[in-house]
């Protein structure tokens, strides 16, 4: 099936290429930074992840967002979705190899990744989370492939795949899930020592994951005359809608806990990422921007795509909305959650972290490279859908 | 009413087996990071660990079990000393010197009494706790986050309760650090080599990419000697090392003779490192 993806219009290989040039740079970034060490990065003793870790976890979250096409095609039959189930499918895949790739470019020795293999540690989060992440990749690989094929030869899938197809289900809370783990296990970390974290995790996954399906059954709709069905979209958009109110009805939540409790450790990184902290005589402020941009992304996109009109009467609002939701979910995740939990450090020092240009290189480079992955995959999808209603 | 029975007997015989195989696995995986300093038969029982003092459970006389008192007071009458400990640490173990901070890499540091135990806070403080200095380091937890947190047993706790790193073995993916509730762990963010002045021959440079931390000074313990910032107090006994295991020791004593408190014990991570303020 690889074949389809060799063949393509113009803004197809425009694409493509537009995308190799982030690659291309994010490669000799990398060079870079492999040859140097992780000095190139922003990150120091204080703060010892930085955007890539927090990349990872959000991208986790996109990888398991697909779950919310599969869960009701497969086990409710919810027939609407069977045209862009492959699409979330094929999204997971995607996100988990970026995830992948953010691993590496964050190890300080990546040649010796191979020891969480050679010595496998179970009481480690990080070894889980190896496990369920490799797992759900394979399984979206397996199952895609092996539907998308019997599809094209328009036979029903062979039975066994159903397996790895209810497999997958509880494989995709399991990613974002251990993801969670990997922080809310930690002692001392008052901002992740939650055991809302989770959940949260879940549902601001369930939310961003199908509104990125959402823009881009939106965009292939348009360049590639692919449609995938209005009642599809509209309940997507209402999966969108619960999920994404229900991760900040838990934002809420760690507010109250922090606030009312009166607790300093539990509020500490909340004042730090929302209203910036005062401390000898300095304030540290600099992920504010971001957190408020969080909340109004939200509430415009909820707006958007809650308000019928928008909703229903126009593409463009609609995506932008969704486009909306998974910005200020990013904002959230990608950027807020795993930063502020460094702050303040274990002994009440507040270091604040700016990525370096050649970190931030590496990172677009990671998504360009996603996004490729993706746009083969999708286009080899669609091409089997062409094939089959000529 | 056969099948119904059959089925109800199948859905219970199904759960039990769940249920039991789902404690082994629990049990395991709580268990699993003791694995690598199972020192004694029931040693570090987790759930007297919570009233039971620090280390009741790992008195086992025939195991050595290291700790350290380090006395405030020694380190407010003499505020030179702080340095001539870190010193001694840094050139023992060959630890660099950066001249950006973003690189920093320490394994004993001096900081203010508010840093080092931000978990009691005061606005009273009198004046001599609340300006001067005293020594953190790795505080060789009897039940260290880190060694659970690493994914490759790249850092682990030796039956004399030294937590360890194998520089060889590390990955470099810093679960550790965030692990590490005391913020006692230090990556290479880049090549050490060219910023160690005059290396100590006798223990290994680290190559980029790896964490480190206090050793204890394994390397000099393991042959009779006593830890380098012990050394450097000489007889002011500002920092006492020794078997926590054996009741006669000296450190045992002065534990029994002075009120000693831990980094965060709340945490129940067990420090081995006690103050006496």
């Amino acid at each position: 099936m690889f074949e389809k993806a060799l063949k393509g219009n113009n803004y197809y290989w425009m694409w493509l290429a537009f995308l190799g040039f982030f690659i291309a740079i994010a490669v000799v970034c990398y060079l870079r930074q492999y040859f140097y060490g992780l000095g190139l990065t922003g990150m120091n003793r204080d703060i010892s992840w930085g955007i890539y870790i927090s990349q990872f976890t959000f991208l986790v979250g996109v990888a398991a967002g697909g779950v919310m096409l599969v869960l009701p095609y497969y086990i409710h039959n919810y027939k609407a979705f069977g045209r862009i189930t492959i699409l979330g499918e094929f999204l997971a895949i995607a996100s988990l190899l970026m995830c992948l790739m953010f691993i590496m470019a964050d190890l300080g020795q990546p040649l010796r990744g191979l020891n969480v293999l050679l010595y496998p540690t179970p009481g480690s989060m990080l070894f889980w989370d190896m496990c369920v992440l490799w797992g759900y990749l394979i399984l979206n690989a397996l199952c895609g492939w092996v539907i998308l094929t019997a599809e094209r030869k328009q036979v029903h899938p062979p039975k066994w795949i159903y397996f790895f197809v209810y497999l997958s289900i509880p494989f995709a809370f399991s990613i974002h899930t251990v993801t969670a783990m990997l922080y809310c296990g930690l002692p001392g970390r008052h901002f992740w020592l939650s055991a809302i974290i989770a959940p949260r995790f879940l549902a601001s996954a369930f939310a961003a994951g199908p509104a990125l399906i959402v823009v881009m059954a939106l965009i292939l709709k348009r360049v590639a005359n692919f449609d995938a069905g209005k009642e599809a979209i509209n309940k997507m958009v209402t999966i969108i809608i619960y999920a994404a109110i229900a991760n900040m009805f838990f934002v809420c939540l760690e507010f109250f806990v922090g606030f009312y409790s009166n607790i300093p450790g539990h509020k500490h990184t909340l004042e730090y990422l929302f209203f910036g902290v005062e401390h000898h005589g300095h304030v540290y402020n600099n992920l504010v921007p971001f957190m408020w941009g969080f909340v109004a992304l939200f509430f415009v996109g909820i707006a958007l795509i809650s308000h019928p009109y928008t909703r229903k009467q126009s593409d463009l609002w609609l995506g932008i909305g969704c486009a909306s939701i998974f910005v200020a979910f990013w904002l959230d995740k990608g950027i807020g959650f795993v930063l502020g939990g460094f702050v303040p450090t274990p002994t009440h020092e507040i270091v604040e972290y700016y990525p370096t240009l050649n970190e931030v290189f590496i990172t677009i480079g990671v998504w360009a490279t996603g996004f490729f992955i993706l746009t083969i995959l999708y286009k080899i999808a669609i091409g089997v859908e062409h094939e089959i209603e000529a | 009413m056969d099948t119904n029975r059959r089925n109800f007997l199948k859905v219970a015989g199904i759960s039990t087996l769940a249920t039991l195989g789902g404690t082994v696995v629990v049990e395991r995986l709580v268990t699993g990071s003791n694995l690598a300093h199972a020192s004694a038969p029931g040693g570090h029982a987790a759930e007297g660990a919570a009233h039971a003092p620090a280390h009741e459970a790992a008195q086992d006389p025939s195991v050595n079990r290291y700790g350290m008192v380090i006395d405030i007071r020694k380190f407010q009458q003499d505020p030179s000393l702080g340095e001539k400990v870190v010193n001694a640490c840094h050139t023992t173990h060959n630890v660099p010197k950066f001249p950006d901070k973003k690189d920093e890499i320490k394994w004993i540091w001096m900081t203010h009494f508010e840093n080092a135990f931000p978990e009691q806070p005061n606005i009273y403080r009198d004046t001599a706790t609340g300006t001067h200095q005293l020594p953190i380091l790795c505080n060789h937890c009897d039940q260290p986050p880190c060694v659970r947190a690493c994914p490759t047993k790249a850092t682990f706790r030796n039956k004399d309760g030294i937590v360890m790193m194998d520089y060889h073995r590390c990955i470099g993916c810093r679960f550790c650090m965030a692990a590490c509730p005391y913020g006692s762990r230090s990556f290479n963010w880049r090549d050490p080599e060219a910023f160690v002045k005059d290396p100590n021959y006798v223990y290994p440079r680290r190559m980029r990419g790896v964490v480190e931390k206090c050793n204890f000074c394994d390397e000099r313990v393991g042959s009779g000697k006593l830890p380098a910032c012990v050394e450097a107090c000489s007889d002011s006994k500002a920092i006492v090392f020794g078997n926590l295991n054996d009741p006669n020791s000296e450190i045992r004593k002065i534990l029994k003779e002075h009120h000693t408190i831990q980094r965060n014990p709340a945490l129940g991570t067990l420090p081995s490192v006690f103050y006496i303020v």
